[in-house]
Formats: C-alpha cells, structure tokens, sequence
C-alpha cells in the first residue's frame, strides 16, 4: 500500500465504487426490507422523495399481511422489477401463497408491480380499475421517463377483480376495506381489526408533502375524518414513516386546509398563477419532504380551476 | 421534430462556447440564458441594426420545472423601463418560437398568461422602448415537454364550440393603485402541429375602457395555452367605470365582450 501515492489511492477508491454503484444499478436491486409492524404484518417504507433514476421509484409504502389462508398484497410497487423482488421477499417469509394484491388507487407506484403476480390475484375498487385502464399507460411512459431503466420492462396490468366496501376475512385477520376519495377518485382504506394497523394509501403522507394530480381537497379531508375515527394502533400512510397516532392525518389535513384556503383566497385577490407560485409556505411546513415541489405541482394542477370560480363568480358573463 | 432541435442544439452548443458572443453589431453582452438558439432569436426578431440589449429590469416569472407543459404560467413586467411601447414574448426551443406581441396604450407594461412548452427552454421578453432600443429579459424553464403537438382538450369534444369566445372577467381594486383585471376565454388554441389538427386560435385582443379608448393589444400566436387566462393591470389614472374587449381569432370568429365590475 506504502508505495501507491494517495492520489492513486483515491483514484483506485472511485473506480471501485463507480464498478459497485454500476453492479447495483445493472441490477436494480431495490434492496426491500420488509419490517414486521404487527402480528403477520410486514411494511416496506419508501424513500420521502421524487420519482429519480437514484431511486428507481422506490418513493411508496408497500406490504403485506401473512395469514394461514395465504398472503394479501397492499400496492404492489412502481416497476415490474419491483413487483418480483417484493414477491421474492414475500417468500422468504413465509410459503403460503400470495392470494390476493390490491392496488389503493391508480397512480403508478401503486400499481406497476402487478406483473409480478398471478392475475387472478390483482384487485381494486372500480374506480381504480378503470383509471388503471385509461391513464396506466400515459403514467407508465412517464415512469420510463423520470426512473429509467428500474423500469425495464414494465407494463400497466388492471386488475380485473373489482373490491367493494365491507368486511373481508382472510385467515385470522378480520379485514375492513374501506372506500373513500379526494386523492383519487378510488382510494382504498384497508383497516385489519385483528392487529389495529390501517393501511392508509395515499389519503396520508407523513412528513413528505401530498401529491395532487387527481385530488379534490374537500372530499379528501372528509376521508381523513373518517379514518381518524378507526381507533387504529398503527397507521401506514401511503409515503412516509409508520406511525402510532393520528399525527399523519392531522399533518396531512392541515396541509390540504392550507392549500385549499390559500389558493381559494389567491383566486379572490386576483392574483396571477406565478404570484401564488411565489407565495411563501407557513414555516409549519416548511420541513415537510419536497415541499417546494409538491406545491408548485400542486398549483399547477388545482389553482385553473380556484381560478375560473372566481371569475365565474362576478355573475355577469360579460358577453 | 424538437429531436433535431435538440441535435442541432448541442451542435451549437459546442460552437457557442467558443464565439457564442458577437451576433450582431452594436450587442456587446452575452446571453445571461447562456442559449445555443439565442443568434438564430436576434436574427428572427430583431432588425440587424436594431440595438439590443439584455435588461435585468425585463421581470420574466415563470417556475423553473414546469410538469405541465400545456399550462405554464408566465408573467412579464417591464414597468421598470420608461416608455415601453411593444413586448415580444417567445421561446428559444419552441417548434413556434413566438408567443404573444403585446402594446401597453395605457395599460401597465406587463401581462400575466399561460403558454404551452415543447422541451425545455428560456422563455424571453424583448421589450422596445421609445428610442428603438430593446430590451431583452428571460428566464428558462425546464418541462418534459410536448405541450405544442398535443391536441387540445377542446378538439376532442363538441363542447368548446357553443363556447367558444365566451369571456368570464373580474376586476380587482390594487393595493398599489389602479385595477387589475383577469379574464378568461373560451377557445381551443390548438397549434396545428397535432396530427389532423388544424391551427386554430386568437390572433388579436383589443383592451379599452368602455368609452373606447385604447388600453392594450395583444397579438396572439399558437403557443398560448387553451382557454387562455390574461392577467392585465391598469394604473390609477386610466381606471374606468367599465371595460371592453374585443378581437378575433385566426378563423374570423369574433370575440366581443362587456368587463364589468
């Protein structure tokens, strides 16, 4: 070693990590982790950022629950390689079989992973199915765009398999499908009795700012009422920690409030969309993950339609 | 076709950091955008022997990541220069590089709207002053792109055509002085470059105050997005009971409307 100089030593250092990092990447290996939170109940916690060829997606919650009558999926990932590699870790836990995967609501990271399963297995509101079949390919080509190659091969698969509200029972677990909207026209709630974990989809986010693309604000928050009256032990938001109180719901309810005000009151001052675009964010969110972001999406996508309500509102069509 | 623009781009690329500076006589300062397509702009819009020049007082607001490329928000303020008489907006890597001409006849110098981005570029504002000079500011805008060869919504459903010219406003009393005004019309500003879609949108917009007296034109061209939103602001000493606003779009239909308070 003494007689490699140290710039040799360094240049000989990032060889061998460019080699790894390069491994890695041919690989696409997520590195899922699957962590017990409960009784047969396992989580796969996500990173709290944007869709990246870094993450390769990687940025949702997924798990699952293990019963003696076979496994239930929730959300099976942004990618196909994510969708086999959870399926691989599923079976080193347990060899009952995957008996049924559902997808929350129709965004990509929920749902792109259902090649990885039997069909008869995939399952989803209505509402989701059918978005599933109009905007899974646009979201898929879009996955391509901002995760890369994570995304080989990957293709929107619907399920065909429609779920309904109410109870379901899956070996021991006592299982309560919920069906609620306002991030989505379709979102899914599953809350297991039997262990006291909610697996929220995407109506909570904790600590990484709420994506918008389909949201209506009011109807959403009317969902977080709800579920904050499960009388949940633990709740899985759809980004995000695990957690075991409410304080998901009540963040992601302020954030939504906020919002909803904001560009409500934007609206009625007359302001243009880059004056709300400039607008500055309370300092209580100012710590959530990709805010700035997240609000600059958001605008674009809700403040159109804040914006012809005002204008509607002077009564008098001017023509 | 913005994959050539992109080729050629980086084949200018290259040149522009080895002479990107002397376009034309009389422009002695560099681009701040640092733009391979900004010789082929001076050369599109700006006589040879016009002097222009980059202006920090030329305010181009726009987000730096657009997701949406149908509908990126921008405003333009040149109230900081004295004597503005005409503003050019456009876009380096537009496939229609123009985007609005518009003439403050009493109206602030300045225009809220939104456009629609093919790929990412600097959205610029050339402002003429009174002594001929112009101004250029600008700021760029990343998009994934492929707002200019996407259909409209409106193409695809009969609706927009009962519709279409139909003006909603509301005008705002400002802190500052003065009104602003918002309007909003109906129409499909399709830009001819989807397949099976012709052109179609505003050509002109004509402001004025309910006696007639002029306060901006605007001169639209296909890159404004659909049902397009206009943020105007009027300084205290051109404020009027009411105001009207007329035009046309590049099929002869006719846009007539009453803003009321």
């Amino acid at each position: 070693m003494s007689i490699l100089s140290r710039a040799s030593r360094s240049a000989i250092a990032l060889f061998t990590l460019g080699w790894a990092l390069l491994l890695a990447a041919a690989d696409m290996d997520y590195g899922l982790q699957p962590v017990s939170i409960a009784d047969g109940t396992w989580v796969l916690v996500g990173r709290s950022e944007d869709f990246s060829t870094a993450n390769g997606g990687n940025i949702v919650n997924t798990g699952f629950i293990v019963t003696p009558a076979g496994v239930l999926v929730i959300d099976s990932g942004p990618s196909r390689a994510y969708g086999e590699q959870l399926k691989r870790a599923i079976a080193r836990i347990t060899d009952k079989p995957v008996t049924m995967v559902v997808n929350t609501h129709h965004h990509p990271d929920h749902f792109l992973g259902n090649q990885a399963f039997a069909p008869e297995t995939l399952a989803a509101l209505p509402g989701t199915i059918n978005g599933i079949h109009t905007e899974g390919g646009t979201f898929n080509e879009n996955m391509y765009r901002l995760a890369g190659d994570w995304m080989a091969g990957t293709e929107p698969v619907a399920p065909a398999r429609q779920l309904t509200a109410g109870p379901l029972e899956l070996g021991d677990h006592h299982l309560e499908l919920i069906a609620l909207d306002g991030h989505t026209g379709a979102d899914l709630a599953i809350f297991d009795r039997s262990t006291g974990v909610l697996f929220a989809g995407d109506l909570v986010f904790n600590d990484r700012a709420p994506t918008t693309p389909h949201a209506n604000l009011v109807a959403w928050q009317k969902a977080l009422d709800r579920l904050e009256s499960l009388g949940f032990k633990q709740i899985v938001p759809g980004h995000g920690p695990v957690a075991q109180d409410a304080a998901p719901i009540r963040q992601t309810r302020a954030w939504l409030g906020w919002l909803d005000g904001n560009l409500r009151q934007a609206a009625e001052d007359g302001l243009d969309m880059t004056e709300v675009l400039a607008l500055p964010l309370p300092a209580e969110f100012r710590r959530l993950a990709v805010v700035e972001a997240e609000y600059r999406r958001s605008v674009g996508q809700l403040y159109p339609a804040y914006e012809q309500h005002a204008l509607a509102r002077s009564g008098r069509n001017a023509r | 076709m913005h994959r050539v623009h992109g080729a050629a781009a980086l084949l200018l690329l290259a040149c522009g950091l080895t002479f990107g500076t002397a376009h034309a006589a009389g422009d002695r300062q560099t681009d701040p955008l640092d733009s391979p397509r900004w010789g082929d702009m001076r050369k599109e819009f700006f006589p040879a022997k016009a002097r222009v020049v980059f202006d920090g007082r030329v305010k181009v607001s726009a987000p730096l990541t657009a997701e949406n490329a149908l509908n990126v928000p921008v405003s333009v303020d040149a109230g900081a220069l004295p004597d503005a008489t005409e503003i050019l907006v456009f876009a380096d890597f537009n496939p229609i590089t123009r985007i609005v001409r518009f003439r403050p006849e009493g109206a602030h110098p300045g225009l809220g709207f939104r456009i629609k981005l093919q790929q990412s570029t600097p959205v610029r504002a050339a402002v003429k002053t009174r002594d001929g000079v112009w101004h250029v500011g600008g700021t760029w805008v990343n998009t994934t792109g492929g707002g200019c060869t996407l259909p409209s919504a409106g193409s695809g459903s009969p609706e927009w055509q009962k519709r279409l010219g139909e003006v909603s406003s509301r005008v705002w009393d400002r802190k500052e002085g003065g009104e602003r005004i918002r309007l909003r019309i109906i129409h499909p500003e399709d830009t001819g470059l989807a397949a099976g879609v012709p052109a179609f949108y505003i050509q002109e917009l004509k402001l004025t105050d309910e006696q007639g007296a002029p306060l901006l034109q605007i001169e639209g061209f296909e890159p404004l997005a659909e049902n397009p939103v206009f943020s105007v602001d009027i300084p205290a000493a051109r404020t009027a009971a009411g105001y009207r606003v007329s035009g046309r779009d590049n099929n002869g239909n006719a846009i007539s409307a009453v803003i009321e308070k």
